[in-house]
């Protein structure tokens, strides 16, 4: 396929403007992006909407119907041992998993483009040091480091999230330092330079620009690692406190009922998977669709 | 070996490539007839997307397999044993035998076209060994004499260089004599001067005119240069658009050129003897090189054509002419023109 | 009239290797010690091999590499060592045409955006003005209205470098620095961009500094010519007196390897032997001596000087008893 793309360069004709938007179009060739979209969007209408939509509080114990296997009674998936709704507890735990997700991805690209940016224009002594304290901070077992974190601060949503955010910026990092010093040698770059452009105007208008498609795969990339390991650190306790769900802390709790009541592992797992593989298709749907040289003949 | 035919090494009858994209697909190179004999340079010349580079990989077999890429026509080669070999039909195991050993190529830049992480050495002693039985120490000779023939200085010491270790020209000439390992009748040279200064681009010209001279290969001269044609063609096929427009001699093409876009081609090189003269402006071709994934209809060349006749030139694909003294031309209107 | 460019004794040297600390570390010398002043409306080229400096001469004169050494003067001003801040109002008068249109241009911005990039970054006009002025130099250099919203992907080689001069331009800088302009295009269009260039020259009176290797182009386009080699200019004359009358070796040299497309005349070429020498470790003397034909032991001995051999004819060879090859014949 490469020798034929190298040998018949894009050399377009006057007439015939090529159709605009082919990057979405790209993108709604790639089935399973599409699939991890849609499957995304699900998730996030669920958990945010779904709430009002059903009679049951993610709080109110039904201490009658403790235990009730999905689709057998009113508990449209079941309940668990005090007898809460498994629906409106998934529901609201995926607000908090998702929103964890987002807002940790969200940080971490923050920090990630502004640290790979300046190490990777500026280079030298500046860009070294820098990137070698994002190897040094890379070389931390991540889970462990968050455990360690968690066991010292006081737990909570906010609190989780800058912890994951902190441990998730390094990749980004390296990804943008790798684009912008590439880039910075570009022809295009120089011009700018030659035009009186300063460093921002560079770094922030004509390269970073360029680097969008790594940074954005990063990022989708990003809520899914961000999810789970939300999920890990509540599994083992030291994430979201209970009574407030995350599909981590229910996976806690169902542990012990592994065997009699299977449902309340099985369900927030299920999710996690989902929403996990979902933003890991997305990823790379986009890596395909927001790549020009993928451009269709 | 008698005169006549058996001094043809080559015979390209009506050779098609057609390339399937996703926007289905599109004829690369169309209509391709020449024939190369013994100790002949024929110039391939022409710009991007005119199906140059695509026609020599043809001829070696190394375009992609079947449902990606049709070649049609017929592509025969003589072998050493002084049969003709049909290239397009051969099974792919006596095609490799046959690249490198009857026919070898170069590149234009053989800083991708050599492995990296293997000496240069290493690298020719493979090369002779797959076609040859031949020791280690006797390929090691080979290698080394061959180095010498190319021009490097040193070349035993050559041998255990990388070649990231040699300069733009050694490493061009490394890969020529490479090419040539097996003796092979015809070279195909594809832009092997472009990414060279003008002082080594002499070089190697030189070089390339000495070997043929010694060896009588037949050379396939790939180039966009024309000063370059002129110094090294004895025949000139013009391409356009995945089509030959022109085949001649070098000498009657360069004085007069009957093909418009040969005309426009070599007027718009500026000449060196008139240099700091400020002779205005060149006469450039208008317009740009045609997409060879929508090439225009009727004659290729028509929308940059200063003889375009509407209603003819856009409409009628012209036929590759013979004219009397053995030239091809594909124009619709050259008679006219040249009268 | 005074010069427009004036460029004494300039030095640009590139340290590679060395251990930590700089520990037995080398310099490569890319330029060492180049003058040469350039005229209002005059085409100066520049010629040589890759790895003579020329280049990094296009990229220091306008300050976007550091000169280590010398000094640069625009338009009467020293700008050697300006801050950046301090050569930005300059920068409208000084632009730089790229060799290969593509990665010059930004391939996320429309052309549009590309060719009002300089309006945009000097400031002080308005969002319809600058359309106003992209759609006139879109005109200028031949492109229509239409491709404002095409991307550089999307337009042809000729078409790119149309676009990247339409961005030098729209300044109006009275000094061009063009490095090889027409060398990554096809040859049917290469004449299209030279013919452009001398238009836009006449119409704008522009000065340009022409860095090339094809000698073709160079003849037809050139004032002036110099020759670099390893980093030095060799000689530098009148372009026609240079292909008639060269007085230095590697000019003859250099000037010999250029193929005439006239294949009635198959020249004897004065075919240089080996490859220029490692700008890291020149070569004594005179850096040319190791592939000159003419050299002498005297060569070796020292740097020679750019000496004029005739008005406005220097040549930095220490032989002045030698004839040269000319190129092309006095017609």
């Amino acid at each position: 396929m490469s020798t034929t793309t190298q040998l018949l360069p894009a050399t377009p004709a006057d007439e015939a403007l090529p159709p605009r938007n082919t990057a979405w179009r790209r993108f709604r060739r790639h089935r399973l992006a599409m699939l991890g979209a849609a499957i995304i969007l699900i998730l996030v209408l669920g958990s945010y909407a779904g709430p009002y939509l059903i009679p049951y509080n993610d709080t109110y114990i039904d201490i009658m119907q403790r235990f009730a296997p999905p689709f057998s009674g009113a508990h449209v998936l079941g309940t668990d041992e005090l007898g809460r709704d498994m629906l409106a507890r998934l529901m609201m735990g995926g607000r908090i998993s998702l929103a964890v997700g987002f807002t940790a991805m969200l940080i971490s690209m923050v920090i990630g483009i502004s640290v790979g940016a300046i190490a990777g224009y500026y280079g030298g002594v500046v860009g070294s040091a820098l990137m070698r304290f994002v190897d040094a901070v890379l070389c931390f077992p991540t889970i462990f480091l968050l455990l360690a974190l968690a066991a010292l601060i006081d737990p909570g949503v906010t609190s989780i999230t800058l912890l994951i955010a902190a441990t998730a910026w390094m990749d980004v990092a390296r990804i943008v330092e790798g684009q912008i010093r590439a880039l910075r040698e570009r022809d295009f770059a120089v011009a700018a330079e030659a035009l009186g452009a300063s460093d921002r105007y560079i770094v922030f208008r004509e390269l970073v620009p360029n680097a969008v498609a790594p940074i954005v795969v990063a990022a989708t990339l990003n809520v899914a690692k961000a999810i789970l390991l939300e999920s890990y650190v509540s599994f083992l306790g030291y994430g979201i406190q209970p009574p407030v769900p995350s599909w981590g802390n229910m996976l806690n709790n169902a542990q012990i009922y592994l065997t009699s009541a299977p449902w309340l592992a099985i369900l927030p797992g299920l999710l996690i998977t989902l929403a996990v593989t979902s933003f890991n298709f997305l990823g790379d749907g986009l890596r395909d669709a927001l790549d020009p040289r993928m451009e269709s003949h | 070996m008698e005169a006549g035919s058996g001094d043809i090494l080559l015979e390209v009858e009506k050779l098609a490539i057609r390339f399937r994209t996703h926007g289905g697909e599109s004829a690369a190179v169309s209509d391709v007839s020449f024939c190369l004999k013994r100790g002949e340079t024929l110039a391939m010349v022409g710009e991007s997307g005119s199906g140059k580079s695509v026609t020599s990989l043809a001829l070696m077999r190394l375009l992609p397999k079947a449902p990606l890429c049709t070649v049609s026509g017929s592509v025969r080669l003589r072998g050493k044993d002084g049969g003709m070999l049909d290239v397009l039909s051969l099974p792919e195991s006596r095609m490799r035998a046959v690249r490198g050993d009857n026919v070898s190529m170069v590149f234009q830049e053989p800083m991708t076209s050599l492995n990296p992480v293997q000496t240069i050495g290493a690298q020719i002693t493979e090369t002779i060994r797959l076609h040859r039985p031949m020791g280690r120490r006797a390929a090691d000779e080979e290698a080394v004499r061959l180095l010498d023939l190319v021009g490097i200085p040193a070349a035993r010491q050559r041998l255990t260089a990388y070649p990231h270790q040699l300069s733009g020209g050694m490493r061009q000439r490394a890969m020529i004599a490479m090419a040539l390992s097996c003796e092979p009748s015809v070279l195909i040279a594809d832009e092997p001067t472009t990414a060279l200064d003008v002082t080594i681009q002499a070089q190697i010209l030189d070089l390339l005119r000495r070997l043929q001279e010694q060896t009588g290969m037949a050379v396939i001269f790939i180039t966009h240069n024309l000063g370059v044609v002129a110094e090294i063609a004895d025949r000139v096929m013009v391409m356009y658009a995945g089509r030959v427009v022109e085949q001649a001699d070098v000498v009657p093409l360069f004085r007069q050129p009957l093909m418009p876009y040969t005309q426009g081609l070599l007027r718009s090189v500026p000449r060196l003897d008139l240099a700091g003269r400020r002779t205005g402006a060149l006469s450039a071709i208008r317009g740009n090189v045609p997409d060879p994934r929508r090439p225009p209809p009727g004659c290729a060349f028509h929308p940059r054509c200063d003889f375009f006749v509407g209603g003819r030139c856009d409409v009628q694909a012209p036929a590759l002419d013979v004219t009397s003294d053995d030239r091809q031309v594909r124009c619709l209107r050259w008679s006219e023109i040249a009268a | 009239m005074s010069a427009i460019l004036e460029v004494e004794n300039l030095r640009k040297w590139f340290p590679v290797g060395g251990g930590l600390f700089g520990r037995g570390q080398k310099q490569v010398k890319a330029l060492d010690g180049v003058s040469f002043t350039v005229k209002p409306g005059e085409i100066l080229s520049v010629v040589g091999e890759s790895g003579s400096g020329k280049t990094t001469l296009g990229r220091t004169v306008l300050r976007l590499a550091e000169p280590t050494g010398g000094a640069i003067r625009f338009e009467g001003q020293d700008i050697t060592t300006l801050s950046r801040r301090a050569l930005r109002p300059l920068r409208r008068r000084m632009q730089l045409v790229f060799q290969d249109p593509f990665a010059s241009l930004n391939p996320r911005m429309s052309v549009e955006r590309i060719v009002a990039a300089p309006l945009i970054i000097q400031g002080g006009i308005s969002r319809a003005g600058r359309q106003e002025r992209v759609a006139e130099m879109l005109q200028l250099v031949g492109l229509q209205p239409h491709h404002a919203e095409r991307h550089p992907h999307e337009l042809s080689g000729g078409q790119r470098q149309r676009v990247g001069i339409a961005r030098a331009l729209i300044m109006n800088p009275s000094f061009l620095v063009a490095d090889e302009p027409v060398s990554a295009l096809d040859v049917s269009i290469q004449a299209q961009v030279v013919n452009l260039l001398l238009e836009l020259k006449e119409r704008l009176g522009l000065t340009i500094l022409f860095i090339a290797h094809d000698l073709a182009v160079v003849g037809h386009i050139s004032d002036r010519i110099a020759v670099m080699y390893l980093g030095r200019v060799v000689e530098l004359a009148e372009a026609g007196t240079l292909f008639r009358d060269p007085r230095h070796p590697y000019t003859e040299a250099l000037f010999s390897a250029a193929p005439i497309p006239d294949p009635t005349l198959r020249r004897e070429r004065v075919i240089l032997q080996g490859d220029i020498p490692s700008p890291i470790d020149p070569p004594s003397g005179c850096a040319f001596r190791t592939r000159c034909r003419h050299a002498l032991p005297a060569c070796a001995a020292a740097v020679p000087p750019l000496r004029e051999v005739g008005p406005g004819h220097f040549s930095a060879c220490i032989r002045d008893d030698i004839t040269l090859q000319a190129s092309v014949s006095t017609p």
